[in-house]
């Protein structure tokens, strides 16, 4: 690498930090946007880095030697989504079929997610020698660029455009194509119906249950991906204790921050993934880390407290966020 | 309608539809056809909406048969009945705030694939002209007045397709100026070949709208008359079953003085708008008081400025209590104002929302007004629970028990607990908003008694209400508001419902709320 100022040392890791946070927020802008106020997103994330983090290891295991990067890659994101799913499918069961309270379970589901993801990453590594790690080899296709080197190269725009990793045009993708389906689709139109007002959409043929279930589960998978490409990059591809360091919190934040907009998430992303690491980046003698740590909450609050005055009606969360909908016996 | 015509739009045989043990609907058999308006009559929870509820889909018969064109239908979602060509208005409209006019209308029509704003804007904008709506396919809900709403809805139940048109309560809270232009409207897709069923329990309008008019008693189908040849008084006969007289008892007011002096009250909602704009009056012991005026003209302001219970930005609400001088009620609390004797019944259109606790009891209701007078840090149960079971007894209200929750109560019991426990606190100035809001015929009398009762004790009753011909009948003296100004105030015993009507619209220019 050339000539890399501060500055954009920064942004690459701003963006590094910030891609697991996407992915995080992306899928629980599609949970709440049919109205489920998921907050298990910790949790989902925890059981995705789990069970991705297994996936790619046990593949590299079998395959014997000869294990594709691209196939490890794809199976870590497919189980980690199917990992995040499940815990999604959970909490959908008990909030849409049973009618639950949302709070109440989504925090179940934080610590059920942290406790599963936890006790898979620890049978892992107890069952493999005290340390679980997949070779250099295939870390480096989790970590580094899918560009040639030669783009990567270019100055400036070379390591900002082309020098991510590959989870980070993914995420972009996903965003960009949430933010299509939610807006420019019939079906992302119906999906926002049964978000802002369940009975309406019921009366007009909707299938509410199935849009509740589908959007939330699918959401949990997206946020769960995240949570693996946690634990494969920024964690470099090795299960510890200290986990994801609270990221699904954060994207819960993330989520009002952007005002449910998948594509304020991308910049949202970036900023919040920035200021979780200035501690490390700009170091101001007499602030404690602690300090730092605390700016993504408190821009989220500020965030809160505009939209408020503002009483924007476009800006509003979807009006039967955290409710149940039953249709109505007399 | 012709001779020639023999296949009905549609037809009931012999429905009945149970909600557990309550027979809602028993055995109904009616018809409807092409190029007709129908009313449907019926007192609260003698089954028209439910009946109606069968044809939209959001019910299903447990016996009997819907023929639609003659032919047999099973209609079981909304979806079906749409595919028969039948859409249903229903009371509380089923609109998304956020969404444009346009993806209101096209939801839930196709399912999959682009979503092509222009040609569903093209398409509700044909509608619209064909039938003179007027409507703006790109306007957001949330900036839409009530009567713009039930446009959509119409326009939504058009754009599908519908030759059946089924609109539930479709006046309750339009003015009478839009009520009339909703009706030209209907009569235009009248004359298009539409079947339409209005329901309704406002006989004037029954009169003025209808071709036939089909009364449902207590779940039974008591018949179907031409409007033409029928007259609201045998109407309300074989709505209730036995004669109602329509005239509400209605003292002279005795020896009134002045109890509530209002002048300049001036309020600001939390944007700033004014609410109320230098409303001034004075609300007499010993007789009712009426308040009418388009929903949102202020009611709702002003009855919590005197309660204390909103930020007052300029002018003075003066009570005289017996044998003393009149004291100032702005800057107390409210508290202090219910101390002084100012009570206030306050029924907003949820009925739960700012008066009871829908999760407790009436025991525990009662308390909620008497929580101040017991010692040490254990509430009393004992009085409140003797005035829970004096109310239930003196109001006829029906519950299981004084701790049964209120919330599944119905509306009119949930309202007599409410009246109830405000009478109980004996006050010199008794405030209601909409009390007999979807109330039957009968509970609503229980009602106006209520309030008459006291204003014979030389209570100053306020009686914020919607239906002009009850005001009319039931206050002295009628306050009109229009945009949060005083519009007038008439004599309730020699107006008329036009000119209460047109000062409801008048002040301030702009139409319609």
């Amino acid at each position: 690498m050339i000539n890399q100022s501060p500055v954009l040392l920064l942004i690459m890791a701003a963006v590094l930090n910030g891609t697991p946070l996407l992915f995080g927020t992306v899928g629980e802008i599609l949970s709440e946007k049919s109205g489920n106020l998921n907050l298990g997103v910790e949790g989902m994330m925890y059981m995705g880095g789990a069970m991705g983090l297994g996936a790619a290891f046990y593949y590299e295991q079998l395959s014997g030697g000869s294990a594709s990067g691209i196939v490890a890659v794809l199976l870590a994101i497919l189980f980690s989504f199917l990992g995040g799913a499940f815990g999604a499918l959970i909490y959908s069961f008990i909030t849409i079929t049973l009618r639950a309270n949302q709070n109440v379970t989504g925090l179940a589901l934080a610590i059920f997610g942290t406790g599963a993801g936890q006790f898979i990453g620890e049978y892992m590594r107890v069952t493999s020698g005290g340390y679980v790690a997949i070779s250099n080899e295939l870390k480096a296709v989790f970590a580094n660029s899918p560009f040639p080197a030669a783009l990567q190269k270019l100055p400036v725009v070379g390591p900002l455009l082309f020098g991510q990793n590959i989870f980070v045009y993914l995420g972009l993708a996903v965003a960009v194509v949430m933010a299509v389906f939610l807006n420019r689709s019939r079906a992302g139109l119906y999906l926002r119906a049964v978000g802002e007002s369940p009975a309406t959409a019921d009366a007009a043929g909707i299938n509410v249950t199935r849009n509740k279930y589908l959007a939330t589960v699918i959401g949990g998978g997206i946020s769960a991906i995240g949570g693996m490409v946690y634990i494969t990059t920024i964690a470099g591809c090795v299960w510890n204790h200290e986990g994801l360091a609270g990221e699904g919190w954060l994207a819960v934040a993330l989520v009002i921050f952007c005002l449910w907009r998948p594509l304020n998430a991308i910049w949202g992303s970036i900023l919040f993934g920035g200021l979780m690491i200035l501690y490390l980046r700009l170091q101001v003698p007499f602030i404690p880390d602690q300090l730092y740590k605390i700016l993504p909450y408190v821009v989220t609050v500020i965030v809160l407290i505009f939209t408020s005055l503002r009483n924007s009606k476009d800006k509003q969360p979807p009006a039967s966020l955290g409710l149940a909908y039953f249709r109505e016996e007399r | 309608m012709t001779a020639l015509e023999t296949v009905h739009a549609i037809e009931f045989r012999h429905i009945t539809k149970r909600f557990g043990k309550v027979v809602a609907n028993d055995g109904i058999d009616l018809t409807l056809d092409r190029g007709e308006i129908l009313a449907l009559l019926g007192e609260n929870g003698s089954g028209k909406t439910t009946l109606m509820n069968m044809l939209s889909g959001i019910y299903f018969p447990d016996e009997g048969e819907i023929l639609v064109g003659g032919k047999p239908a099973a209609i079981r979602s909304p979806k079906d009945a749409y595919a028969n060509g039948i859409g249903m208005i229903h009371q509380h409209y089923k609109l998304v705030d956020v969404f444009t006019a346009a993806e209101n209308i096209a939801l839930g029509l196709h399912d999959g694939g682009r979503l092509d704003r222009r040609e569903i804007a093209a398409r509700v904008q044909a509608i619209s002209d064909k039938y003179g709506f007027g409507i703006d396919p790109n306007k957001k809900v949330y900036d839409m007045s009530v009567s713009e709403k039930q446009t959509v809805e119409i326009v939504k139940v058009l754009y599908r397709g519908a030759d059946v048109l089924i609109l539930d309560e479709p006046t309750a809270v339009l003015t009478p100026q839009e009520t009339e232009r909703l009706f030209a409207i209907l009569r235009t897709m009248k004359a298009d070949g539409k079947a339409i069923v209005i329901i309704t329990h406002k006989l004037h309008e029954v009169m003025a709208i209808s071709d036939r008019v089909a009364v449902l008693r207590k779940g039974q189908y008591i018949g179907a008359v031409n409007t033409a040849e029928t007259d609201p008084q045998a109407l309300t006969d074989m709505m209730v079953g036995h004669a109602v007289t329509l005239n509400i008892d209605r003292p002279d007011p005795v020896d009134p003085k002045p109890r509530l002096t209002v002048e300049g009250l001036t309020v600001l909602d939390a944007e700033g708008v004014k609410k109320l704009d230098g409303v001034g009056f004075t609300a007499l012991g010993g007789e009712i008081l009426g308040i009418a005026g388009i929903a949102g003209s202020g009611q709702r302001e002003l009855l919590e400025s005197i309660a204390g219970l909103y930020p007052i930005a300029a002018g003075s609400i003066r009570y005289t209590p017996d044998g003393a001088g009149p004291q100032e009620l702005v800057g107390k609390t409210p508290m202090q104002i219910k101390q002084a004797g100012v009570a206030m019944a306050f029924v907003p259109e949820d009925r739960l929302g700012m008066g009871l606790v829908g999760g407790m009891g009436m025991t525990g209701n009662m308390m909620l007004r008497s929580w101040r007078r017991g010692k040490g840090v254990f509430v009393d149960r004992k009085d409140p629970n003797a005035l829970a079971l004096k109310v239930k007894e003196s109001l006829e209200v029906v519950t299981p028990s004084v701790d049964f929750p209120v919330r599944r109560l119905s509306g009119g019991n949930v309202q007599k607990v409410l009246v109830g426990r405000e009478i109980a606190s004996s006050p010199t100035v008794l405030m209601s908003a909409y009390a007999v809001r979807g109330l039957d015929i009968n509970t609503s009398y229980t009602i106006y008694n209520l309030m008459t009762e006291q204003k014979k004790k030389g209570v100053a009753v306020i009686f914020v209400g919607e239906d002009l011909d009850v005001l009319l009948e039931l206050c002295d003296r009628i306050l009109v508001l229009c945009g949060g100004k005083v519009s007038g105030v008439v004599d309730a015993r020699t107006a008329t419902k036009e000119q209460v009507g047109l000062m409801m619209t008048r002040v301030g220019g702009k139409e319609g709320a």
